[in-house]
C-alpha cells in the first residue's frame, strides 16, 4: 500500500515537473516552429501548431542578409572576455569578503548591489562620452568593460555566498598540514569551489550573451553582436515575425547547446549551499 | 640615388593613397522596412560606380533607432553617416543644426520633382534637410467582395457616417469578419497617428495658438467617442493591442472589411504571395466629416547627413543615389515597378508602367496631396505635423496620451477619464517644458 502511495506519488510529481518543465519551453519551442513558418502563418490566428507548411526561407533568407558568423563571433568574445574579467576580479574580492570580513563587509556588499538598482538608461549619456572620448564606441573592448562592470556585483554576491558555504575548519585543517596558501587555494578550496564557480561563470555568460541594451546602444557594425543582430528583423510596417524567430533561434542556439551541456554543473552550482 | 629615392617616395605615396582612396566607408543607420531592405540588397550597385566608397548597415528597431541615432548625434559621437529618420525629427533637428543641409545631390537630381507636400516637410527655412526616400499618406483600404454582397458602394471621398454605417453592416462576428480595423497599440506612431488625424477630420487639435492642450474640447470628445463605440461594435476583438502588423495580419487573411492605414500598405495587401484577399481590395480617401479636412496623415522616411560626419561629401553622393530617380529605374528593372519605393516623386504618377501595376497609385497621391503639415487642422494651429506636432516633447506627450486612449479602447477607463488624464498629463508637461505657464 505505501509502496502504491508512493509509485503514486512520484508519477504525479513526474507528470508535474513535465508539465511545467513544458510551460517554461514553450516560448522557446513556438519561437523555433515560428521560424519555419511563412510570415502569414506566423501571424495566422487561431494559430496553427504543427500542422503549417513547414519552410527553412526564413532562414535562408537571414543568411543572405545578415553576417551571422561576425555577430556570433562578437557575441563570444563579448561574453566570454567580460566574463573571464569579472570572474578575475569576482574570485578574489569575494574570497577576501567571505574569509576575512571586516565591520564594513556588509555595507559594501550591499553598495555593489545598489549599483544594479539604476536603470542603465540614467548613465547612457555620460558613458556614451566617456566611450566616444577613449575611442571605445564600436568596439569588443569596450563592450566587455561594460558588461563586465554591469555584472560584477552579481559575480561578487554569488561568489561570496559560495564562498561563506565553505567550513572555515578545512582551511584551518590544511593550514595544520603545513599547506601554503598556494596548496590551500589549488588542492582545498578550488576543488571545493568548482560547483560554484562553473553556475557563477556560466549565469555571467548567459547575462552577457542576453544583454541587449548597452550592446545596442554602443555598437553600430563592427563590434554588434548577436542582440542588434535580433533587433535588426524588427520591423514598424511590414511581417517579421518568421524572420526574427528565424534570427532569434540562431542567436539562441549557441549559449542552448552551451546551457545543455552544462546542466550538470548549473544545477549542482544552484543548489550548493542550498541543502545542509 | 635621386632617382631611387624619387622612385621609393613615389611609390610610398601611391601605397599610401590606394587605402586612403578606399577608406571612406559610410556607415548607414536604417529600419528593418522592406523598401530599405531592398536599398540595401542594391547597393554594390552604387559601389560599383563609387569605388573608393563602401557601405556598412546598421539595422534596428524604429525606436531603437530613433533612440541610437538620437544619443548619438546629441553627443556627437560620429558612429553614423547617413540616417534614416521620419519627418517629424526633420524639423526639430534641423532647428538645432544637428543635420547637414543637402546642397549638393547634383545637377541631374531634380529637387522640383519632390512632391511639393513631402519637400516641405523635410525642409526648413527654405533648405532641404533631407532627402525623401518614400513617403505615405493614410487611406481606406477595403473588400470590394464583401461591399458588393452587401449592396453598398464606397464613395472616392468617404464620410464618417458612410463608414461607421458600413462597417456595422459589415460585421459578421460568427464569420470572424469585423466591419473595421484600426490601430489601437498605444504609442504616439502607433495610434496617435490614427487618432489625430481623425481628430483632425472631427475639427480638434492638439493645441490651440498659445499652445494650451485641447482634450476638454467637444472635438476631442466626439472623436474618442466615435472611435471607442465604433471599435467597440465593428472592430476585432484586442483591438487595444493592434498596431500596423496586427491589423495587415488581419486584413491579409480576410477578417476585415475595411482598414484605414498607411498607404504603403497597399503593395502588401494586393501582394498574392501575402494576401489571401489580394485581388479584392478597393481603395478611398481617408473619411471626413465635410470640414474641410480627411483623416489622413502624412509621413516620410527620409535620409540626412548628421552634423557630426566627417564624410559628407561621401553621405551626400549615397543620398543622391539612393533617392534618385535613375534608383527608381534601378529598382524597377530588378524587381518590376510595384516594388518602388513610392510616394516622394511626381514624376513616378506619371509613369504609366508604374501605374499599370499600382492600381493604388492614384489614392496614394491623391491622399498625400490632401494632407498639409503646415495648416493640419480646421482651426489654427502653432505647430507643423498633421499627425503629430513637430516639438521635441512631443514623443513623450503622444505616447502617455496613446496609453490613455488604448486604455479607453480596452474598456478600462471611460472616454471621459480618458480625455482628463490625456489632459493633465499634456498640461503637465507643456508647462515644464516652458510653453505654458
Amino acid at each position: 500500500m505505501a509502496r502504491m502511495a508512493t509509485t503514486q506519488r512520484v508519477v504525479i510529481s513526474t507528470i508535474g515537473a513535465w508539465f511545467f518543465g513544458f510551460l517554461i519551453f514553450f516560448p522557446i519551442l513556438w519561437m523555433v516552429l515560428a521560424s519555419f513558418k511563412t510570415e502569414l502563418e506566423a501571424f495566422a490566428i487561431p494559430p496553427s501548431f504543427l500542422f503549417f507548411h513547414w519552410t527553412t526561407e526564413n532562414y535562408a533568407t537571414v543568411q543572405e542578409r545578415s553576417d551571422y558568423f561576425h555577430h556570433a563571433m562578437n557575441s563570444i568574445i563579448i561574453a566570454g572576455g567580460s566574463t573571464l574579467i569579472a570572474l578575475l576580479i569576482a574570485i578574489p574580492a569575494a574570497w577576501s569578503m567571505a574569509f576575512s570580513p571586516t565591520k564594513r563587509t556588509k555595507d559594501i556588499l550591499l553598495w555593489m548591489l545598489s549599483t544594479k538598482m539604476m536603470p542603465p538608461v540614467g548613465v547612457l549619456v555620460p558613458i556614451y562620452l566617456i566611450f566616444k572620448t577613449f575611442g571605445l564606441l564600436d568596439s569588443r573592448i569596450g563592450l566587455v568593460f561594460i558588461l563586465c562592470l554591469g555584472n560584477l556585483p552579481i559575480v561578487i554576491w554569488m561568489l561570496f555566498t559560495y564562498f561563506k558555504e565553505i567550513p572555515r575548519d578545512i582551511l584551518e585543517a590544511a593550514r595544520m598540514d603545513g599547506a601554503t596558501i598556494g596548496r590551500e587555494l589549488i588542492y582545498v578550496l578550488t576543488p571545493m569551489a568548482i560547483p560554484g564557480l562553473a553556475s557563477t561563470m556560466l549565469l555571467n555568460l548567459i547575462l552577457a550573451w542576453n544583454e541587449a541594451f548597452w550592446t545596442l546602444n554602443l555598437t553600430t557594425s563592427n563590434a554588434a553582436p548577436l542582440t542588434t543582430f535580433i533587433a535588426s528583423y524588427s520591423s514598424p510596417e511590414g511581417l517579421f515575425w518568421a524572420k526574427l524567430s528565424a534570427a532569434s533561434t540562431l542567436a539562441i542556439a549557441p549559449i542552448l547547446v552551451l546551457g545543455w551541456f552544462s546542466q550538470k554543473q548549473l544545477v549542482r552550482g544552484l543548489t550548493f549551499g542550498a541543502v545542509k | 640615388m635621386k632617382h631611387v629615392l624619387g622612385a621609393v617616395c613615389g611609390a610610398s605615396c601611391l601605397l599610401l593613397a590606394v587605402p586612403a582612396m578606399a577608406e571612406t566607408t559610410l556607415t548607414i543607420a536604417t529600419v528593418n522596412n522592406g523598401d530599405m531592405i531592398r536599398m540595401q540588397g542594391l547597393t554594390s550597385e552604387f559601389t560599383k560606380k563609387n569605388p573608393d566608397i563602401t557601405v556598412k548597415w546598421v539595422t534596428l528597431e524604429e525606436n531603437v533607432l530613433r533612440q541610437r541615432v538620437t544619443t548619438d548625434i546629441a553627443t556627437k559621437g560620429g558612429q553614423f553617416d547617413v540616417l534614416t529618420i521620419g519627418t517629424y525629427e526633420v524639423p526639430i533637428w534641423a532647428k538645432k543644426g544637428w543635420l547637414v543641409p543637402l546642397a549638393n545631390l547634383g545637377a541631374d537630381y531634380d529637387v522640383a520633382d519632390l512632391l511639393p507636400k513631402i519637400k516641405d516637410a523635410v525642409s526648413a527655412d527654405g533648405k532641404l534637410y533631407a532627402a525623401p526616400f518614400y513617403g505615405e499618406s493614410s487611406m481606406v483600404m477595403y473588400r470590394t467582395d464583401l461591399f458588393e454582397k452587401a449592396g453598398l458602394k464606397m464613395p472616392e471621398k468617404p464620410t464618417w457616417d458612410f463608414v461607421i454605417d458600413a462597417a456595422k453592416k459589415l460585421t459578421d462576428k460568427s464569420a470572424g469578419v469585423y466591419g473595421i480595423c484600426l490601430r489601437g497599440k498605444a504609442g504616439w506612431g502607433e495610434n496617435m497617428a490614427f487618432l489625430s488625424a481623425m481628430a483632425n477630420s472631427y475639427g480638434a487639435r492638439w493645441f490651440d495658438e498659445k499652445w494650451e492642450p485641447q482634450f476638454n474640447t467637444p472635438e476631442w470628445k466626439t472623436t474618442l467617442t466615435t472611435y471607442v463605440n465604433l471599435m467597440k461594435e465593428a472592430g476585432p476583438p484586442g483591438a487595444s493591442s493592434n498596431g500596423f502588423n496586427e491589423n495587415l495580419a488581419l486584413f491579409n487573411a480576410g477578417k476585415c472589411a475595411m482598414w484605414i492605414d498607411a498607404t504603403v500598405a497597399a503593395s502588401f495587401v494586393t501582394n498574392p504571395k501575402d494576401s489571401k484577399v489580394a485581388d479584392k481590395v478597393g481603395f478611398a480617401l481617408a473619411p471626413n466629416t465635410g470640414l474641410g479636412k480627411n483623416a489622413n496623415w502624412l509621413w516620410a522616411w527620409n535620409l540626412a547627413i548628421p552634423a557630426g560626419s566627417k564624410k559628407a561629401e561621401a553621405a551626400e553622393k549615397f543620398i543622391a543615389w539612393a533617392t534618385s530617380k535613375d534608383y527608381t529605374k534601378l529598382v524597377a528593372s530588378k524587381e518590376g515597378w510595384a516594388n518602388v519605393p513610392p510616394g516622394t516623386r511626381t514624376s513616378l504618377y506619371q509613369n504609366e508602367d508604374y501605374l499599370k501595376v499600382a492600381p493604388f497609385a492614384k489614392l496614394t497621391l491623391a491622399s498625400i496631396d490632401a494632407a498639409d503639415p503646415n495648416k493640419p487642422t480646421v482651426k489654427p494651429v502653432p505647430y507643423v505635423g498633421v499627425q503629430y506636432a513637430a516639438i521635441p516633447e512631443f514623443q513623450g506627450i503622444g505616447t502617455q496620451v496613446g496609453q490613455q486612449f488604448s486604455a479607453a479602447l480596452a474598456g478600462s477607463m471611460t472616454v471621459d477619464a480618458a480625455l482628463t488624464a490625456a489632459q493633465s498629463a499634456t498640461e503637465r508637461e507643456m508647462k515644464r517644458a516652458g510653453y505654458i505657464k
